[in-house]
């Protein structure tokens, strides 16, 4: 089976993240194995594990989707129940894939691997066209600004790989998309299946001049690093070696969020508000003369000041926002509810704080994506936005500008569970 | 591509820097779970420059099988003393001996499920919050579920069904007291990434890697080490073969691949040419189509 092109030991790739969603059945799972298999990232003993399970069902094909079966419920249910992640390589890209499952009460799983996807594969059953689920798994992609989306009209060879099948599916999910905030729209009809469209042309339907899913993962744009964003440098931890060698030294440890950070830069330290100048940038021990997102740096200033775990280095010229109330988008994970009153923990970058919820503002309906401004009770994968005060200030960019410091994680102080996702949509 | 974007590689290391700085954060009490193999030797790696010119800051942690390569001993012990960094080793022979155990019987015995009680005291014993492991997600299909930060109750057990959203990069290390979490800071590292990364960084390796000759037996399809902690049947006899090893477990559960790679480079050649997964040649994953999600569920690495 496998016999890999000598390309991919290539070490100047670099790296796409996507996920996929859809319904039960839309074929998520084939298409993935389809993807695996055709670009020849299936081993032989994967191969032989899949063809054997298959006969041994009793199905009439290689069943692709056990390729990507992994736990033992699921096997027995012939479900994905939980976010599984998958790798494979061409010769331009290393790919991550976060496989989500479908099922309503999992949508939280498409929630966790939207938040660190540079594109969403949503797929569509041709014969169904768009359903509730998709709606829902279009705006979640929005709302959590996936910068590009693929829809896959799939099962192609079910409705005869007709155009005009494909061109009013298209035309339903463009009105859907219309009233959402999407950052770029592709669609591609296929056959995962068959393979039609996925790593090879299709023949069968020649009216389609675009191009396959795969050649579509390998050229979509990764946003790099403009020297114009704003830089963002959460500490993570202060590095103090105490050892004769290195006696006074003092570095903030962390992930550059965004931007680009300069030996020499003037910073300020938030929320204290304390400027002072980027004194050296290291990485491991060597010096650097820049540094830019999303590498991991530690940072020494010129000026003696307490800084710590929690605080956020940012370039003075542009400063993000302090404070104790924010409003939230807020896709709720747990089968206890939100509700106004409720205590939580916030995690947002480095810093945990406690914040009680204010308000809940509006409940998004998932059918009609209308604000329901009376619905005060946010249950498990509901998405709303609700207003919360946090007992120590936060150092925020709103979700739109910047996925990082503008991403927040609700955490029950009982259970110690990740109960809500928020984005940030507003200061007050 | 402008010049400020990250390679893959580049890309990785840095979460997994990310990950392992997190760890120090959030914990009071965590280790590093060392086997000696590459991707534990990567973590090592990565921790080394994720808190220079600090030392890292928390200890080795070797579950001893007493079944490892003498090879692979040593190299931890050298690497232990040339980076002064603290080892710890908890050894399966002493829960075999004090009776927490039972040695398996028979051909095909193994101490690789014993670790998992090993484990679970040595944690209990030292108190540790958090085992870094070298475990990737692209390894096993039940790894390809696991979290960066993997919750684990006071039974050390994991429950695959009920696991913590993880988002962005917010990681919820929090816990009850008794209860701890296995981190996977190179969770997102392909087998091939693994060694081009130790070939970009000239990590060091032990030498079970590169070909060598070695007294080899074949059984059901596997080429063993012929090692006296695994009998002989009558019909199996030993010869010289030209091997090197894939993946570094006991040595009564890991398979030689014929091989003359000597250099990383000629590993990395052989890996992308490979037809075969990595595990393909462990048979502690051959015992049934759930073995690894089994041992996982009940503590194991």
């Amino acid at each position: 089976m496998k016999n890999k092109p000598s390309e991919i030991n290539n070490q100047q790739s670099d790296l796409f993240r996507f996920t996929t969603a859809g319904s039960v059945d839309d074929g998520k799972s084939t298409l993935i194995g389809r993807l695996l298999y055709d670009s020849k990232s299936i081993f032989e003993d994967q191969y032989e594990a899949v063809k054997a399970t298959s006969k041994k069902r009793g199905y009439g094909y290689l069943n692709l989707a056990l390729f990507t079966d992994g736990l033992r419920a699921e096997r027995e249910q012939g479900i994905t129940i939980d976010v599984a992640y998958r790798y494979f390589a061409t010769p331009k890209r290393k790919f991550i894939i976060a496989d989500t499952p479908g099922h309503i009460q999992y949508t939280r799983n498409m929630v966790t691997g939207a938040s660190t996807a540079n594109a969403a594969i949503i797929l569509i059953d041709a014969r169904k066209g768009v359903v509730e689920q998709t709606r829902r798994h279009a705006y979640i992609a929005s709302l959590l600004r996936i910068p590009h989306i693929i829809v896959c009209i799939n099962k192609m060879d079910l409705v005869d790989f007709k155009e005009d099948v494909f061109k009013k599916i298209k035309k339903e999910y463009e009105d859907v998309a219309s009233k959402m905030n999407i950052m770029a729209l592709h669609f591609i009809p296929i056959s995962a299946l068959e393979g039609d469209n996925v790593v090879i042309s299709s023949k069968k339907m020649k009216w389609f001049k675009g191009v396959t899913v795969l050649n579509l993962l390998e050229t979509l744009s990764v946003p790099g690093v403009d020297s114009n964003d704003s830089a963002r440098f959460p500490v993570q931890y202060v590095i103090r070696p105490m050892s004769n060698e290195h006696h006074d030294y003092r570095s903030y440890a962390g992930r550059i969020a965004s931007g680009l950070l300069k030996k020499g830069d003037k910073v300020t330290v938030l929320p204290k508000g304390i400027s002072s100048r980027i004194k050296s940038i290291e990485f491991a021990g060597n010096h650097r003369s820049e540094a830019f997102a999303p590498m991991s740096v530690a940072v020494s200033l010129q000026d003696d000041i307490d800084v710590s775990r929690g605080d956020m280095i940012v370039n003075s010229d542009n400063l993000p926002l302090v404070t104790h109330d924010i409003e939230l988008m807020i896709c709720w994970m747990d089968v206890k509810k939100l509700a106004a009153n409720r205590k939580y923990m916030v995690r947002h970058t480095t810093n945990e704080v406690r914040c009680i919820v204010k308000e809940v503002n509006y409940k998004i309906n998932m059918n009609t994506l209308d604000k329901m401004t009376d619905e005060k009770t946010i249950g498990l994968n509901d998405i709303a936005c609700i207003s919360i005060r946090t007992t120590m200030p936060l150092v925020i960019d709103r979700y739109y500008t910047n996925r990082i410091t503008g991403s927040v994680i609700l955490i029950d102080e009982n259970s110690n569970t990740t109960v809500g996702a928020g984005m940030i949509i507003n200061v007050e | 591509m402008n010049q400020h974007h990250l390679t893959h590689l580049k890309e990785l290391e840095s979460e997994s820097i990310f990950v392992l700085r997190e760890v120090a954060a959030q914990f009071e009490k965590p280790a590093l779970l060392f086997s000696g193999g590459k991707d534990s030797i990567v973590c090592f790696h990565l921790a080394r420059k994720a808190f220079a010119p600090a030392k890292i800051p928390f200890p080795l942690l070797h579950i001893d099988t007493g079944h490892n390569f003498e090879e692979t001993i040593i190299y931890r012990d050298d690497l232990a003393n040339k980076y002064g960094a603290q080892l710890i080793v908890a050894s399966v022979q002493d829960s075999i001996d004090t009776g927490r155990v039972t040695e398996e019987k028979g051909f095909n015995a193994s101490r690789n499920v014993l670790q998992t009680v090993t484990l679970l005291d040595t944690i209990e014993n030292y108190k540790f919050d958090a085992l870094i492991g070298g475990a990737r997600r692209d390894e096993e299909k039940a790894r390809a579920k696991e979290r960066f930060f993997s919750h684990r109750d006071e039974f050390g057990q994991w429950d695959p069904k009920n696991q913590r959203p993880e988002l962005w990069n917010l990681f919820n290390g929090r816990k009850n007291i008794g209860e701890h979490f296995r981190v996977f800071p190179i969770s997102n590292w392909t087998e091939m990434d693994v060694w081009q990364y130790i070939l970009q960084e000239q990590i060091e390796i032990p030498s079970l890697y590169f070909t060598h000759e070695r007294e080899c037996f074949i059984r059901d399809e596997v080429i063993y080490a012929h090692a006296n902690v695994i009998p002989l049947k009558p019909n199996e006899k030993p010869e010289m073969m030209q091997v090197r090893f894939r993946t570094i477990g006991d040595i009564s559960c890991t398979g030689a691949i014929l091989s003359t790679a000597a250099t990383v480079e000629e590993i990395v050649n052989e890996v992308a040419a490979m037809r075969v997964t990595e595990r393909g040649g462990r048979i502690d994953d051959k015992r049934s189509e759930a073995a690894m999600e089994d041992r996982k569920k009940l503590g194991y690495f």
